[in-house]
């Protein structure tokens, strides 16, 4: 532990703290911009800068280490005359549009300007002439409002591993830009989001499509449908200040019909479908000499883009199974649609998502129009739900609780923890489990796909015969795994695991590109604790003891893996180009 | 792709994968051999060297010395170093400007020609200077670099 | 070849080579002697022996320092004082062996001082008569020998301080007497070499690293690139024993690309190095065992800033990282790793040979040794010239390079490069060390050393010097990317006449911020040109000035 004083206060820190670590812990605060909790410093905008000792020298906070008896400085006039000085520059280099800015209300920098009290910038403002890359119709980049804090680059490259986004140029034409100026829709973009997420401003915003759905709400000729990702109900409540991890399902639905929903479905009941048809293919391939194994899950698009892109070579390990959200879409415009006596040109589906790659998702080739119609027709984000409630002038803190519309809304936990890393699996494994035995396990809960490991493994006793699984999240965390996976599949040998699963964003779902800003590995596990706690208080706890599905199967479907299943939820894959140009 | 340049490109790619801190040296060799950095021959390298080629791009814009497009026969570089601004550098780009109608940083039309600055080869001591390809023109002036644009056959090396 | 031992080069040093017998011409092959025309004129004299038949022979030299009077010709005839030749011709040539020849003086024409004249050389007797101000340790082979002639350098005495080094001293020995001959980092900070040395052999770390920082950037500096030409193995001496004290099996030179005949010379000494067992496994026959390989910059000023060289080394964009950690804790590939100038290590076979104490002498107070400057601009005598520390800037100037180059008197001496300042003339009789630089507002930097005379515009200079640091700025941080863009057009606004009052206040407030909070001496440095012309010429921006305006 290292003893230092933090504007006169003692304070005890472990090595290797930085200084804004320690200023944290006995409640000094020290601003920030280009720093964010997730991630590491990059130490490029020069508002965090501190005094050490009398020296005229200012060190960076959110990088420089403690050491043994440092004397830190964190306020006096100096110090804040150049922090508004080096805050007067970023503005001059920012276009002055907050009003119509996908961030207003909820960017760092205008956070950073209201605070300082900046009133008048008095240098010539210098913005670019750069375009917009709304290419990907998922994400939105606006290089005029980037400030160049290289979180985006750092989550992109490090993290990701997909290397789209980068910097080019230099010195004051530095700017974001896909390797060598190609559009985002040409580069390796997988349109997880994860940029929007940590952009500290408007250059990185998810494409708002929320327009669209309310001329469609406004309608009276259209039958709008809702349906709620399992990640959604326990993050919506941070943009109205409810404590982190409260789960808002009830509240949700009923903002979603007073904004005009004709019917309120839940994508968890989507996630139970999945876990039926997937469960089914892993248990044939499981029990099937010759069989493919490992089995990958694909319900996550921007994995799915990424495995096509970099790693096509696993396609035949890939489930077929399209992802619960698609599930419900195709399922709303043929079964629903048929028992209600809807006309499916005129229903109109919308799926709220943490996630920016389900806009793309639902365009992503022919097989996603597989009720005659595109089966989902928009998905929208957290943070657009979010506005749209705020929108609609819906107290969301008052509003009573409601059920779904339970033909495609009643769900499991098995369902619910979709949302969290390792949700998929241990749903997965609860079904497959009873597939394979004819009854549930003892204990429904598997411990080992849970948390925030970015790689996580465990095995599975069932009926004598072992099932080895792996858990991961953060696209990063994906080579290793696939790397133990080929040299098994190379050599010959048995393979490592018998079922993967994969997330694109750390954390899971709960993370995801889509869900409110500032996250964190606490915000994470807190959301997701929503999450186990949805499934712990549930009804039924594994996706084939859910009534509603067994309805769907015995009315509809017929056999999980039939021919309808396969039509309407089964979907095939095939490389791509990781550049288009 | 000619045949020829994936060939070329394996070569530079081959003797440099294996060593350390040698992303600069292998787009070194690629712009020795064409002039520039064609992008297709960036892909096939990135590919060879397993960088990413948004990791190529981000590195060819940063550094100066890349070029990404065909600078023509004669790169035409008018040094800006602080010796040769005094003694009138500014004065000699605008006459290669005027003479060769293009902008620093541009090719002319018919590909003869590119113009850029450079800042200081250290030849300080005989400023202005000017290079022409590899040809290296000292205390030069306005009058003896048109002449020596207007003659574009390389003459014996040294003064204009 | 054959690989050399300790004792090869024992013997060697026990029984020095007899002074040749017949003349040596010596023509100057930098890059400067070659872009004034040095080949016709190398051609010129061995196409005239050959056919005049006289027995001499006709050599290729690196660069003696008199930039200006390149291409320079010295004629050593045995048993009589060398003569040194400025800004010859191909005919001029000619007509020198033609004297030869006919037996004849030596043409009175186009003299310049021959190198004996022009300094003392490290090693090597005082002469009568007067004492040249220059003392070359760092340049005593520039413009003596052929650089790329292995033999030509170990006949003066090279790689003896690597066999000194490497059969008696340990690595900790080293590190004492670089302590006790004090030697500073000669690439601008100033920091301790020893310090440097002990701290990065200190580190713990898989491996350790050295760099030799060839990414001489400044404009108008262009000291490391004629030792580079000149004398590369003074160099790689230096690296070699470097390597030696912190334990590294690999080194690397970091050289601007823009630099060819450097990269071209570097690497022909390392292929002899490796060919005479000096370089390699096994250093003359001990256990030590190095490598050492070249690796270009690619034209980016802010490269030549540690953690930045560093950044470009591994395939990166060359953009600065905070210390701490430093690079001699965390470096290359985070091992330690330590970087160090080309003048520096050009120095350390020096102390190894004749000793600390002899070093410690030269200079003045904390400054210890020489000092290679280039002085341009507007003197008679551009070129380099190598001082002891403590030398004033008047005697440099006027002393050594002539004074103004016309009937205009000096304004000012800028020294740094672009995170440097101005010195008006009347100041010039400031002894040149760290300290004393740096009182003035301005630093020792590597060595580039502008003349301004009164023709010379203070506020167009202060914007050029602005502007290089803008184009420069590796764009990160945005104190220095913007910060810099901003106080341009600010000056630039002044530079044309349409500057306020506020606007110098503007320039003083973007300047204290950008050396504030920069994260490199880039940003932190680029106010200082302003800054200090404003400090000592600031009616000439008052006079800018749109007058009756606020």
């Amino acid at each position: 532990m290292i003893l230092a004083t933090i504007n006169g206060l003692p304070v005890e820190v472990p090595a290797g703290s930085t200084v804004l670590q320690a200023a944290r812990q006995v409640a000094v605060h020290i601003p920030t911009l280009c720093k964010h909790p997730d991630l590491d410093a990059t130490a490029a905008c020069g508002i965090c800068i501190v005094r050490v000792g009398g020296s005229n020298k200012m060190l960076r906070a959110c990088c420089t280490p403690v050491e043994s008896g440092m004397d830190i400085t964190t306020e006096d006039p100096e110090i804040i005359h150049v922090r508004r000085t080096v805050l007067e520059m970023i503005m001059s280099k920012h276009p002055n549009e907050c009003l119509t800015c996908g961030r207003n209300q909820n960017c760092e920098l205008q956070t950073l300007a209201a605070d300082f009290g900046i009133r008048n910038v008095d240098l010539d403002n210098i913005v670019p002439d750069l375009p917009l890359d709304d290419t990907t119709k998922a994400i939105v980049l606006d290089p005029r409002k980037c400030i160049t804090c290289g979180r985006c680059i750092q989550v992109c490259q490090q993290i990701q591993d997909v290397w789209a986004l980068s910097f080019v140029e230099r010195g004051i034409d530095t700017r974001i830009a896909p390797a060598g100026d190609i559009t985002l829709a040409e580069s390796p973009c997988v349109r997880c989001g994860q940029c929007s997420a940590h952009c500290p401003t408007g250059a990185i915003v998810e494409y708002d499509n929320t327009q669209e759905v309310w001329d469609n709400l406004l309608d009276p000729d259209m039958f709008c449908v809702a349906q709620l990702a399992p990640a959604v109900r326990v993050a919506i409540g941070e943009a109205f200040g409810f404590p982190v991890g409260t789960n808002l399902t009830g509240k949700s639905y009923a903002a979603l019909r007073r904004m005009g929903f004709n019917a309120v479905f839940d994508t968890n009941f989507g996630a139970d479908l999945t876990i039926m048809e997937e469960a089914t293919e892993f248990v044939k391939r499981y029990t099937t000499e010759g069989s493919v194994l490992p089995l990958i899950t694909t319900c996550c698009p921007s994995w799915v883009d990424f495995m096509e892109k970099f790693h096509s070579d696993m396609i035949p390990n890939f489930s077929s199974c399209k992802s619960p959200q698609a599930m419900v879409g195709a399922l709303a415009k043929t079964y629903y649609a048929e028992k209600m006596g809807l006309d499916p040109a005129k229903v109109y589906v919308v799926s709220f998502m943490p996630c920016t790659a389900k806009k793309f998702e639902i365009i992503r080739s022919k097989e996603m129009a597989s009720s005659g119609q595109w089966d989902v027709d928009a998905s929208l984000t957290t943070r657009e739900l979010a506005r749209m409630i705020k929108q609609s002038g819906i107290n969301f803190h008052a509003v009573k609780e409601e059920q779904p519309d339970q033909m495609l809304g009643a769900y499991t936990g098995a369902g619910t923890i979709f949302g969290a890393t390792g949700g998929v699996m241990e749903a997965a494994l609860r079904t497959a489990y009873n597939f394979i035995t004819g009854s549930n396990p003892t204990r429904v809960e598997f411990q080992a796909t849970r948390g925030l490991e970015g790689i996580k493994e465990g095995s599975v006793n069932i009926a004598g015969n072992e099932v080895r699984f792996a858990v991961a999240h953060g696209l990063g965390n994906v080579e290793t795994l696939l790397t133990r996976v080929r040299e098994a599949r190379d050599a010959g040998t048995e393979p490592p695991y018998h079922f993967i699963e994969v997330m694109a964003c750390d954390g899971g779902c709960v993370g995801g590109g889509g869900q409110p800003y500032g996250v964190t590995d606490g915000l994470r596990a807190k959301r997701a604790a929503g999450l186990y706690q949805d499934d712990q208080s549930g009804l039924w706890r594994c996706s084939h003891d859910n009534p509603y599905i067994q309805a769907v199967y015995r009315d509809f479907l017929g056999e999980p893996g039939g021919e309808k299943s396969h039509h309407l939820l089964h979907t095939s894959y095939t490389a791509r180009p990781t550049y288009k140009r | 792709m000619s045949p020829t340049q994936t060939e070329e490109v394996a070569l530079i790619a081959k003797r440099w994968k294996n060593k350390r801190g040698t992303l600069i040296m292998a787009l070194h060799g690629l712009q020795d051999r064409y002039g520039y950095v064609p992008r297709d021959a960036a892909m096939q390298l990135g590919e060879a060297m397993d960088v990413p080629l948004a990791r190529i791009y981000e590195v060819l814009t940063f550094y100066n010395y890349f070029r990404l497009e065909s600078p023509g026969k004669h790169v035409v570089s008018v040094c800006l170093g602080t010796a040769c601004y005094l003694k009138g550098a500014p004065q000699l780009l605008e006459q290669a400007s005027k003479e060769l109608g293009i902008k620093a940083g541009e090719t002319s039309a018919d590909g003869e020609h590119h113009l850029q600055v450079v800042r200081c080869v250290g030849c300080c001591g005989l400023a202005p200077v000017v290079t022409v390809n590899e040809e290296l023109l000292a205390k030069v002036t306005p009058e003896t670099l048109a002449a020596h644009l207007k003659a574009p056959v390389a003459t014996e090396n040294g003064k204009a | 070849m054959a690989r050399l031992t300790i004792a090869d080069l024992q013997a060697r040093a026990a029984a020095p080579k007899p002074a040749p017998d017949k003349p040596v011409i010596r023509v100057g092959m930098s890059t400067c002697g070659l872009a004034a025309g040095a080949e016709p004129v190398f051609n010129a004299l061995t196409e005239e022996a050959a056919a005049r038949k006289v027995e001499l022979r006709v050599a290729r030299t690196g660069c003696a320092g008199m930039c200006s009077m390149e291409p320079l010709v010295e004629v050593q005839v045995p048993g009589q004082a060398a003569v040194m030749f400025g800004e010859v011709t191909p005919e001029f040539a000619r007509s020198i062996i033609a004297a030869m020849a006919a037996g004849k003086p030596l043409p009175a024409e186009s003299r310049a001082p021959s190198i004996a004249q022009l300094a003392r050389i490290a090693g090597e007797p005082v002469g009568t008569g007067d004492e040249p101000i220059q003392y070359r340790i760092v340049m005593r082979n520039c413009g003596v020998i052929d650089p790329e002639e292995i033999d030509e350098y170990m006949d003066r005495g090279g790689y003896q301080s690597l066999a000194k080094v490497l059969s008696t001293m340990s690595p900790e020995d080293v590190i004492e007497e670089m302590k006790t001959a004090g030697l500073r980092g000669r690439g601008g900070a100033g920091f301790p070499a020893w310090l440097k040395w002990k701290l990065t052999r200190e580190s713990v770390g898989d491996e350790h690293i050295i760099v030799c920082n060839g990414d001489e950037g400044d404009p108008g500096a262009y000291m490391d690139r004629s030792v580079l030409e000149g004398d590369p193995h003074a160099v790689l001496e230096g690296m070699l024993i470097g390597g030696y004290v912190i334990g590294a099996k690999q080194g690397y030179f970091y050289i601007r690309a823009e630099y060819p005949l450097a990269i071209q010379r570097i690497e022909k000494a390392l292929r002899q190095a490796r060919a005479n067992g000096l370089l390699g496994n096994n250093i003359l026959g001990t256990d030590f065992s190095f490598n050492v390989e070249v690796r270009l910059g690619a034209g980016a000023f802010v490269c030549g800033e540690e953690t930045a060289l560093i950044a470009s080394l591994e395939g990166k964009r060359g953009t600065p990282t905070p210390r701490p950690p430093y690079p001699s804790v965390k470096g290359l590939w985070g091992q330690p790793t330590m970087i160090n100038n080309v003048e520096s290590l050009a120095n350390i076979s020096q102390i190894m040979l004749h000793g600390a104490e002899w070093f410690s002498k030269i200079g003045v107070g904390r400054s210890s040794g020489t000092k290679v400057f280039a002085v341009t601009g507007q003197v008679k005598h551009a070129g380099l010239v190598e001082i002891p520390m403590g030398v004033t800037l008047r005697q440099v100037v006027e002393g050594i390079c002539g004074g103004s180059a016309s009937d205009t008197p000096i304004k000012a001496v800028q020294t740094g490069g672009p995170s440097g300042g101005l010195i008006p003339a009347s100041e010039l009789d400031t002894p040149i060390t760290y300290e004393d630089l740096i009182k003035l507002g301005s630093f020792m930097g590597s060595g580039g050393m502008i003349v301004m005379d009164e023709n010379d515009d203070i506020v167009e200079l202060s914007k050029f010097y602005l502007k290089f640091c803008v184009e420069e700025s590796c764009g990160k941080c945005a104190p220095c990317r913007i910060g810099g863009t901003q106080m341009l057009r600010v000056l630039t606004k002044i530079a044309d006449g349409n500057g306020t009052e506020a606007d110098i206040a503007t320039i003083r407030r973007l300047a204290r911020a950008m050396q504030k909070a920069s994260l490199c001496g880039l940003g932190q440095g680029a106010p200082n040109p302003v800054l200090s012309a404003l400090r000592y010429f600031e009616p000439e921006f008052r006079g800018r000035l749109a007058s009756g305006k606020n």
